[in-house]
């Protein structure tokens, strides 16, 4: 179980994303889980081997660099990414929910479904309306907070994003104030910047997806607001296009009817 | 086979799961194994080689690691993930043997046909009969394994921090020795990250006991308020004359009970049949 499981599980949510979700996805694991695995992981891997402190005194380098260290880089950037790309789950738990619907609405022989067969079902691509709306606006506002915190962990814990050289440490056991240095802080400063460059942009994208969202949005209930001047006896139950269709079906037999596109 | 087989073997129970069963596998599988194996594991990495003792004398640095930790962190949660979704597979051997009984039934039937097979492995059975009992013991089983480990670990590692400074006595140490622990602060993160998870985990498992549980009794009430439903036959509607009607439940009476009961509570059939008279 390891980063190429998350990717597969992740691909299959990609089919139901918008396009701005899919440039994420992309964004997200090619620069910053393939980086970490591929260039990160062996800039840190010898982090405390090659940690050194001007002393002799047993245990002061262990305690000097658990004091200017509690949490790794790797592993806050592997526990945000895990964090950052779980919300995508609820999207595919609720795209399974409806197409279980949906094949037990088939399996019942309903007229209203208009799908051939099991198959088509599942190759079906669920549009970002009603309840699913809310399920992917709230599952990139999950996102935006996680990596909000992990950015503010980053600079609460890390001071600046910078790696210095030299850290002046003076906890137990070390006698007095020691000198430790740290190993490739200018490589592990470099990483770091980047990381957050492409985490910044992650965000963005996530705003502009949930901006994106919310124009859809209203700019479909002004649509209907519209719609539903010129037909007032209608009234919306669904914001499906199969809704429409039933409704200029049922309005025939009714009042006149202002023919619209959709 | 590593923690991908595992992946590969519990996926397959996925499909007969709860909701609930379903969500607690993912948790597992991205909160806890995903995190042990991609984070966990490194920062334990070198627990032995940066465990340091204030000493020089030979062999000092072994026995007090090895009095401190007799089991390390990382064993200790991999040895329980494995057990904790190992009771899933008693699910899955269940359906097996069910799907099986269904196979053997559409050969006595007469409707081994490729299309009919396919059917039969494909269909999500429902969580009733037999198939209920095995799927509470695996979610008692679950809990009890977690609950196990959890205390294990507050047993080995009271209070669940790690501490940077431990002081050791053990021969062949002279008197009493410091010994420095690598990565405490970080270990601390890690273990009380696994124990919420492992908490979130019991949570979710005894919300399943009690949804199973109440979904039983509710249909239990519904049968007892409508007895005649329940009673049909997935078979019923390929057999339209009576004859062969009649031979079907001669061919039932004549099984043994087990696939009685199969054909009676199995509704995912149920859907697509006739009444039939002999269940």
């Amino acid at each position: 179980m390891d980063w190429g499981a998350l990717h597969t599980i992740l691909g299959g949510v990609n089919k139901h994303s918008t396009s701005i979700g899919k440039i994420w996805l992309t964004v997200l694991f090619i620069f910053r889980i393939m980086i970490l695995v591929v260039a990160a992981e062996k800039v840190w891997g010898d982090e405390q081997d090659d940690f050194i402190c001007n002393t002799l005194q047993p245990g002061c380098k262990n305690v000097c660099y658990d004091h200017f260290f509690p949490i790794s880089h790797i592993r806050l950037w592997a526990l945000q990414l895990i964090f950052v790309s779980t919300p995508a789950l609820l999207v595919a738990m609720h795209v399974a929910y409806r197409r279980h619907e949906k094949k037990r609405q088939f399996r019942k022989g309903d007229e209203k479904c208009e799908f051939k067969d099991v198959e088509e079902i599942r190759r079906q691509r669920f549009h970002i309306e009603g309840t699913l709306w809310w399920t992917y606006t709230s599952s990139i506002f999950f996102r935006l907070v996680f990596e909000a915190v992990f950015m503010y962990a980053f600079y609460f814990m890390y001071d600046g994003f910078q790696m210095p050289r030299l850290m002046k440490c003076n906890a137990w056991p070390c006698p007095n104030t020691v000198d430790c240095f740290v190993s490739r802080p200018t490589e592990k400063t470099v990483f770091t910047i980047f990381m957050i460059a492409v985490s910044s942009i992650c965000i963005l994208l996530n705003v502009a997806e949930l901006c994106y969202l919310l124009t859809k949005f209203f700019l479909r209930k002004s649509r209907k607001a519209g719609n539903s001047k010129h037909h007032p006896n209608h009234e919306n139950k669904e914001e499906t296009k199969q809704n429409e269709m039933n409704e200029l079906i049922s309005d025939t037999c009714q009042n006149t009817v202002i023919g619209f596109s959709s | 086979m590593n923690w991908a087989g595992l992946y590969t073997v519990l996926s397959g129970v996925n499909r007969h799961s709860t909701a609930i069963g379903r969500i607690w596998l993912s948790v597992i599988f991205i909160f806890r194994i995903m995190v042990l194996v991609v984070a966990a594991e490194s920062v334990w990495g070198d627990e032995k080689s940066a465990f340091t003792c204030n000493t020089q004398q030979p062999g000092c640095n072994s026995v007090c690691y090895d009095h401190f930790f007799p089991i390390s962190h990382i064993r200790l949660w991999a040895l329980q993930l494995i057990l904790v979704t190992t009771p899933a597979l008693l699910v899955a051997m269940h359906v097996a043997y069910q799907q099986h009984q269904e196979k053997k039934l559409l050969v006595l039937t007469g409707h081994a046909d490729p299309k009919h097979m396919e059917e039969v492995k494909k269909h999500k059975m429902r969580i009733a009969g037999s198939l209920w009992w095995t799927y509470v013991f695996s979610v008692v089983f679950r809990l009890l394994f977690e609950a196990v480990f959890m205390y294990i670990f507050y047993m080995l590692y009271p209070g669940y921090q790690m501490v940077r400074l431990v002081k050791c006595e053990a021969y062949p140490c002279p008197n009493t020795v410091d010994c420095f622990i690598s990565r405490p602060t970080e270990k601390t993160i890690f273990t009380v990250f696994m124990l919420v998870t492992s908490s979130i985990c019991i949570v979710l498992n005894m919300a399943e006991l009690v949804y199973l549980v109440v979904r039983a009794c509710v249909r239990r009430g519904q049968h007892n308020s409508n007895p005649s439903s329940g009673k049909s036959s997935f078979y019923g509607h390929k057999l339209s004359s009576e004859y062969k009607q009649n031979e079907i439940n001669q061919l039932l009476t004549d099984q043994d009970s087990s696939l009685k009961d199969m054909l009676r509570r199995n509704p995912g059939l149920q859907e697509k049949g006739d009444r039939c008279s002999a269940c």
